[in-house]
């Protein structure tokens, strides 16, 4: 497929979206910033990289992911037709990929030898660990301690893979603490280190970036949906963590003015119980990892740490500053899904299609589900499936009570 | 609304010295304590760094860390630090004070009310570490009314375009890290440090004090020879972690090491 690689609504030359974004970062980081920003808009221009970029996300990650009418799903909802982007059959099981071979293609263009990464669910970890095995790159990934006890199954695949994983007790032991130590690390390495930031949030370029390279996925869908539907869908849907999946599925319909825009946060134990991770639902503007967006926080700017999700993914106490941007001008709708709202969802989905979501997906499924409920049946609601739940699976059988023994 | 920053350089070239910048945690180990020691600190040092506690101090290493986290968890509000402030400006009419800390703090309060407490507290200057001098126009004007010095850092890896960029904004004193690092790491190399504040030069005639992983008087002593002050921090904070159970031989260590780092200050000849 042709892919549009038009840098479209991009912020201003400091990496502003509206008044969020920027580069709030200490001195030290920002010639290492600005370096990544002139290598990823030289790249960028350059037909060679996108050529290698593209052949890589094609018959190495397994790109395009189809698009598919889930019509049982549809059935049994009753409302409008329900499709969904298969990002859980790329290659590692989730959107992810598309931005580590993005980003790893540019470390190696930068000379770097070594890259690191944060990761929250591990998928982003996975996919970092993966590009850094076939590029031959040494590979730290970051993790909060809390995080390695959810995603066990990954935490195995990234060492396989050849990775260290440094587990990060301060703070709460999540995403956001893995960040801070990854920035830690990073400040005293980046001579020889790449940052392999994993979603659209961090410091001017990584928010713009990782939006690019995975616009594929919104791209795709648009015009799989146009072939298969004849027109575009009346709602997309997408999960956000940092932002990733939710920008890369939603930044390529923002001038498709018919086509609703759903973000859906994770609603942990229940908006009005303070255990959540909707930072834009919730929050308010603030600064952390170094872009001004929305966070949550208490009312001293101490960042939250009851940032809860049952989904590691979407446990994160801020949000990528595009997509406040986007909400402030109207053009992105709120929502969310709890924790056992995305459970039902995931159960839905496995049972009615036989495809086992992650749970971070689950709760953009939860949501496109309850809006396609109410919508008739000529109307489309696409659902961005940004991952596999194979991950998942300790996590949904304590939950569920199911184990092995005496129940098979 | 007076700035007591270019007064005690000048009184510093007077007497042939580097300042004296000595760091501590606001609320570390608790208020209560944290007052003793930033008055005990204040009576050996130049200028005294508040730092507000928080969060996700992504550019700290364990031991600022750590001093952030007990603050926080023994209850340490922001306008504990200013009271902290308050005290010591009482005590001490002549010393400089400066808060130090990250953005999201005065953000959230709103830069404009941050700026006036700072200033009723006897606040000279704030450092925010991931405030840059491209993001420096959120917070410049509420300084600038309230007669606080904006502190810029500069580091191992700013460029002379950064540096020009940086000097145009600071006030007060130029803040160079000494290695591309996180605080409480090893010091750079001497050599390497002054090379770099000869090129920040030829573009201010604002003091610079280096920082960052200064642990020994033999480490001060020399980065004294030719910088205007030297910032000593973990090493402070390492005296509150290594006698958290007795707050009389904290004080007295915390005494001691910051009056064996005045004396290096003196240059001779
Ligand atoms: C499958 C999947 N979906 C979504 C997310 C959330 O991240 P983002 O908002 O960047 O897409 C994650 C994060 O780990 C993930 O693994």
């Amino acid at each position: 497929m042709d892919y549009d690689l038009e840098i479209k609504h991009a912020p201003d030359e400091g990496g502003h979206f509206g008044k969020y974004g920027g580069r709030f970062a200490a001195e030290t980081l920002m010639q290492p910033l600005k370096e990544i920003e002139d290598a990823f808009f030289e790249a960028w221009a350059d037909p060679e990289f996108h050529t290698e970029r593209l052949d890589l996300l094609k018959n190495y990650v397994g790109r395009m992911t189809p698009l598919y009418y889930a019509k049982q799903l549809s059935e049994k909802v009753g409302g409008a037709k329900i499709y969904l982007k298969r990002e859980d059959l790329n290659h590692t099981g989730a959107h992810k990929v598309n931005n580590t071979i993005g980003q790893a293609l540019l470390a190696r263009r930068m000379g770097k030898k070594k890259v690191i990464a944060e990761t929250g669910a591990g998928q982003h970890g996975v996919a970092t660990a993966t590009v850094a095995a076939m590029f031959n790159m040494q590979c730290d990934i970051y993790m909060g301690r809390e995080d390695i006890r959810r995603q066990a199954p990954n935490v195995f695949r990234m060492k396989l893979l050849g990775a260290n994983v440094i587990a990060v007790d301060s703070g709460t032991g999540t995403l956001k603490d893995a960040v801070n130590e990854a920035l830690r690390v990073w400040v005293a390495s980046c001579e020889d280190t790449y940052y392999i930031f994993g979603t659209a949030a961090g410091p001017h370029p990584f928010p713009l970036m990782v939006r690019q390279f995975h616009t594929v996925i919104g791209q795709e869908a648009r015009k799989q949906c146009l072939e298969q539907a004849g027109r575009l869908p009346d709602v997309a849907v997408a999960c956000v963590g940092g932002g990733s999946n939710a920008m890369g599925l939603l930044h390529p319909m923002w001038d498709d003015e018919g086509v609703r825009l759903v973000a859906v946060e994770a609603g942990g134990h229940g908006l009005e119980t303070g255990e959540h991770a909707a930072s834009l639902a919730k929050g308010r503007p603030g600064i952390i990892h170094g872009s001004l967006s929305y966070v949550l926080d208490d009312d001293e700017g101490q960042i939250s740490a009851n940032a809860h999700s049952i989904s590691a993914g979407l446990d994160y106490p801020g949000v990528g500053p595009e997509l406040a941007h986007m909400m402030d001008v109207g053009r992105l709708n709120l929502d969310s899904a709890t924790d056992d709202e995305a459970l039902q969802a995931f159960e839905m989905l496995t049972k009615t299609e036989g495809i086992i979501p992650a749970l971070e997906s689950s709760h953009a499924l939860a949501a496109g589900i309850r809006i396609a409920a109410g919508m008739s049946s000529n109307k489309i609601v696409l659902i961005n499936l940004s991952g596999r739940g194979d991950k998942d699976l300790n996590t949904v059988m304590e939950k569920f009570g199911f184990h092995t023994e005496g129940q098979l | 609304m007076s700035n007591h920053l270019p007064e005690v350089f000048q009184r510093c070239e007077r007497e042939n010295r580097a300042a004296l910048v000595g760091y501590l945690t606001a609320g570390d180990p608790n208020v209560q304590t944290s007052e003793r020691l930033m008055l005990t600190l204040a009576e050996q040092v130049d200028i005294l760094e508040i730092g507000m506690p928080f969060s996700d101090p992504a550019a700290d290493g364990p031991t600022i860390q750590a001093a952030s986290e007990r603050a926080l968890t023994a209850g340490a509000h922001i306008d504990d630090v200013f009271a902290i402030a308050k005290r010591v400006r009482q005590a001490k009419p002549e010393i400089g004070i400066v808060l130090m800390g990250y953005a999201n703090v005065p953000y959230t309060m709103g830069f404009e009310l941050f700026a006036s407490k700072a200033k009723q507290s006897g606040v000279d200057g704030v450092l925010l570490v991931d405030i840059p001098a491209e993001e420096s126009g959120i917070c410049a004007e509420a300084f600038k009314s309230q007669n606080l010095s904006q502190i810029m850092l500069l580091a191992p890896t700013s460029t002379e375009e950064r540096i020009k960029l940086a000097v145009n904004i600071a006030e007060g004193f130029i803040y160079y890290v000494s290695l591309a690092g996180i605080t409480g790491a090893e010091m750079g190399e001497v050599a390497k440090i002054k090379e770099k504040l000869s090129l920040i030069r030829q573009y201010t005639k604002l003091p610079i004090c280096v920082g960052f992983g200064v642990k020994t008087p033999k480490q001060a002593e020399s980065i004294a020879l030719f910088a205007d002050g030297v910032v000593v921090g973990s090493h402070f904070v390492s005296q509150i972690t290594s006698n958290i159970d007795d707050r009389d031989a904290m004080l007295s260590s915390l005494s001691s090491t910051a009056s064996a780092m005045a004396e290096v200050m003196k240059r001779q000849g």
